[in-house]
């Protein structure tokens, strides 16, 4: 069953670290079902934009809104995978633990993990072909490992938006056609998808949809409208000096609003 | 491998005893004791004879493991130093939470001292939101900044009327012989609080120290979670500082913890060993410490804490530095060991094994080594069941000459290794191309660690071959079978 509304909504987002705006007046609607890529040059906003989404940062401006609602209630029906170096690998866990933690969510204050929820760990981790090293601590596994774990934990969540920022950053080329693939398959069963991604010359095969951001988006839409060399060069060519001048200004004024973790 | 990690812990518990045996001479030279009074102590620890001992073993037994707990989480979340920094913050606490009921009230300390703790943790916070200036370098601010607060103050109480007998400054190094009733409740109140917290919120805690992005983006309060263990931290260092003392609070935190990293794979574990260590540190400690009259419990604490993780270190299975250099020492053994065999074949083969033994002068020139080391070779085979000797008509120019014989186990060894070898050489110059003057040194090392897989990986690759590169013999256990290689 189709919601009306739009999985992600995004509308005159800004947001700004330390007075320095990252996002200035993003408008974004995306389509259930969507593989979408986002790109852009360092320091664009994509990671900003994903953790904005997430409710991780607060926004200067405009709102999100998760299947019509506000993220505060949205975002435990969101599936996210942030950047593998976000997380400590020498923590004293095995990677069933960490496939597990993607059960919690469900669980409540007093909830166990029954034997469904393993089950369903186990057959997660088989899609990302891990299930070997189920038991292994999570410090050995290298970066192709390490962000399948992060899939199987995402596909434990069973949710219907999934975010990953650079899931391929630091990947052998096997992990990545692997991980396309599972990302594929997830997008076959109705996920939506948003995913960072780096590198301009796979993007053309991994997404149909596609979001350039310097900022502020230069354009979103599926992948043959978006992807050519007029608005990637728009996307990459540098900023507009005074437009991020005069966004730099206007930011200044209101009070600043920070990233609200603490560690 | 995982049954061995399961049982080391027991080891390490096994040398705590041992370890606490050996200053007991110490004590009995400091004090003077007689045997029978250093023995008689003995018992009347272990029999908790003494109230006071009760109190002091049962305190540090409590604190260890309250401090294991909340250690393990300050280890695995990178907070070690934060814990060092709040043990220093407490103590402007103490000294005006004293000044404000004029005498030793617990109550009074604990909230001064959590006050002050939440003040430190407050300045940490906003040096780190507010400022570029590093989190080591925030941590060194506040640490030291409230600590010298804090020595002002006490310095002041201690020229104060009811300051005189305070026992104030027992805060700062501890003195666990001080420790009262009330004490005791405090450290057994804390324990029960952490107790209780990490059995309700153990996922919570789990999630959120390993990845505290996620955790809050499936509606965990990572941020709450993190203040409570903070508090708790806050009370675990006040309830020990009678024990062990504001500068050295952290090591308990820390140095049981950082043991038990080395040992485990999982939090729970991880949790069980910290906690054990602890409370093992805590009871040695407090035996000592009673032992050698005036001896500071908490300097002994510390001390045994950082033993057992020395030990650990040294010789945990596998990677203990001890164990790694054990392991080596024992492969460069064989790998001389096969060398030598190996020159007694190729010394054999050369008189196209027409004689059954051969001289130690030919395996000295073979081998390129000088008549002790030589010798000290031979011991190894003889030694190990594979050669034997037997000595010669002693001659005057070639002193401490023997003949040497391969025994039918040491024949084999020494087939299997020239087999290796040359196996090595064919493949890499058949199958890796190499040009056959290439391959030599790298089958001398790659011969020792050839197994038996391999072996019938290469045969079935060159198809049982017969010759090496070189156009030698690969012997092969028909060959010794048929006698084509011995002469029997």
């Amino acid at each position: 069953m189709k919601s009306p509304f739009y999985p992600i909504e995004v509308h005159d987002l800004t947001v700004s670290y330390q007075r320095k705006p990252v996002l200035y007046g993003v408008d974004l609607e995306i389509e259930e079902g969507s593989l979408v890529g986002v790109i852009g040059p360092n320091g664009a906003g994509k990671s900003t934009l994903i953790k904005t989404i997430m409710n991780m940062v607060s926004p200067n401006g405009g709102f999100v809104k998760i299947f019509g609602k506000n993220p505060k209630a949205g975002t435990k029906h969101i599936g996210y995978i942030p950047q593998k170096e976000s997380v400590d690998w020498d923590f004293p866990v095995t990677v069933m633990d960490v496939v597990l933690m993607g059960r919690y969510g469900r669980l409540g204050w007093f909830g166990r993990i029954s034997k469904d929820d393993r089950r369903m760990a186990h057959e997660c981790l088989e899609k990302v072909d891990m299930l070997p090293y189920a038991n292994r601590q999570i410090g050995n596994l290298s970066g192709g490992q390490q962000q399948r774990v992060f899939l199987a934990r995402a596909l434990a969540q069973e949710s219907s938006i999934y975010l990953m920022d650079e899931p391929f950053a630091g990947v052998d080329a096997v992990s990545e056609k692997a991980i396309v693939s599972i990302l594929k398959s997830m997008q076959q069963d109705g996920k939506t998808l948003v995913i960072v991604h780096h590198d301009l010359a796979t993007a053309k095969e991994y997404f149909d949809h596609l979001l350039l951001l310097n900022m502020r988006k230069i354009a979103y839409g599926p992948i043959q409208k978006v992807f050519t060399q007029d608005l990637l060069q728009k996307t990459y060519g540098g900023r507009l000096t005074i437009f991020s001048e005069m966004a730099s200004q206007a930011a200044r004024q209101p009070e600043i609003e920070m990233e609200k973790s603490i560690s | 491998m995982p049954v061995i990690l399961r049982i080391w812990p027991c080891l390490v518990f096994l040398f705590t005893p041992l370890c606490s045996m050996v200053p007991t001479l110490d004590a009995k030279q400091v004090e003077m004791l007689e045997d029978d009074q250093v023995w008689g102590r003995v018992t009347r620890f272990f029999l908790l004879q003494d109230t006071s001992v009760q109190i002091v073993a049962l305190g540090s037994a409590l604190i260890g493991i309250t401090c294991g707990l909340i250690g393990s989480y300050v280890v695995t979340r990178r907070l070690s130093l934060f814990g060092d920094t709040l043990s220093h913050a407490v103590l402007p606490g103490i000294a005006v939470g004293f000044i404000w009921a004029e005498s030793k009230d617990n109550i009074a300390l604990l909230i001064g001292a959590t006050a002050a703790g939440f003040l430190g943790v407050s300045c940490l916070t906003f040096l780190q939101k507010y400022t570029h200036i590093r989190q080591d370098s925030a941590l060194g601010i506040v640490l030291s900044g409230f600590y010298a607060v804090g020595i002002c103050l006490l310095t002041r109480i201690q020229k104060m009327e009811f300051g005189s007998q305070s026992g104030l400054d027992s805060f700062l190094f501890g003195q666990a012989s001080a420790l009262s009733i009330e004490d005791l409740w405090g450290i057994g109140c804390t324990l029960l609080m952490v107790g209780l917290f990490i059995l309700f919120a153990y996922k919570k805690l789990l999630i959120t120290g390993f990845d505290h992005s996620f955790s809050r983006s499936i509606g965990i309060p990572a941020d709450f979670l993190q203040y409570v263990l903070w508090l708790l931290l806050a009370f675990c260092v006040i309830s020990s500082l009678q024990i062990i003392g504001v500068i050295l609070a952290s090591a308990l935190l820390i140095i049981p913890a950082v043991t038990a990293s080395l040992l485990v794979k999982r939090m729970h574990t991880y949790l069980l060993v910290s906690a054990a260590l602890g409370a093992a540190a805590g009871l040695a400690g407090s035996f000592l410490s009673f032992l050698g009259q005036g001896m500071p419990t908490g300097p002994l604490i510390v001390l045994i804490s950082t033993g057992i993780f020395i030990s650990v270190l040294c010789l945990r299975p596998t990677n203990g530095l001890l164990t790694q250099w054990y392991f080596s020492r024992k492969n460069t053994l064989r790998i001389q060991r096969e060398n030598t065999l190996k020159a007694v074949y190729q010394i054999l083969e050369s008189h196209n094994f027409q004689n059954q033994t051969i001289r130690t002068q030919e395996l000295m020139s073979k081998r390129g080594v000088d008549i002790v080391h030589c010798e000290m070779e031979i011991q190894q085979l003889v030694r190990t069941g594979l050669v034997t000797q037997a000595p010669t008509v002693p001659s005057p120019s070639l002193p401490g000459q023997s003949t040497l014989s391969l025994t039918p186990k040491g024949w084999e060894y020494a087939c299997k290794i020239v087999r290796n070898h040359r196996l090595w050489e064919l493949y890499l110059t058949n199958e890796a191309k190499y040009a056959p003057d290439h391959v030599h040194e790298d089958a001398e090392k790659i011969e020792h660690v050839l197994g038996e897989d391999t072996i019938r990986q290469l045969e079935r690759i060159l198809s049982n071959p017969r010759k090496d590169p070189h156009g030698k013999l690969i012997p092969s256990l028909t060959d010794m079978e048929m006698g084509n290689i011995q002469n029997i």
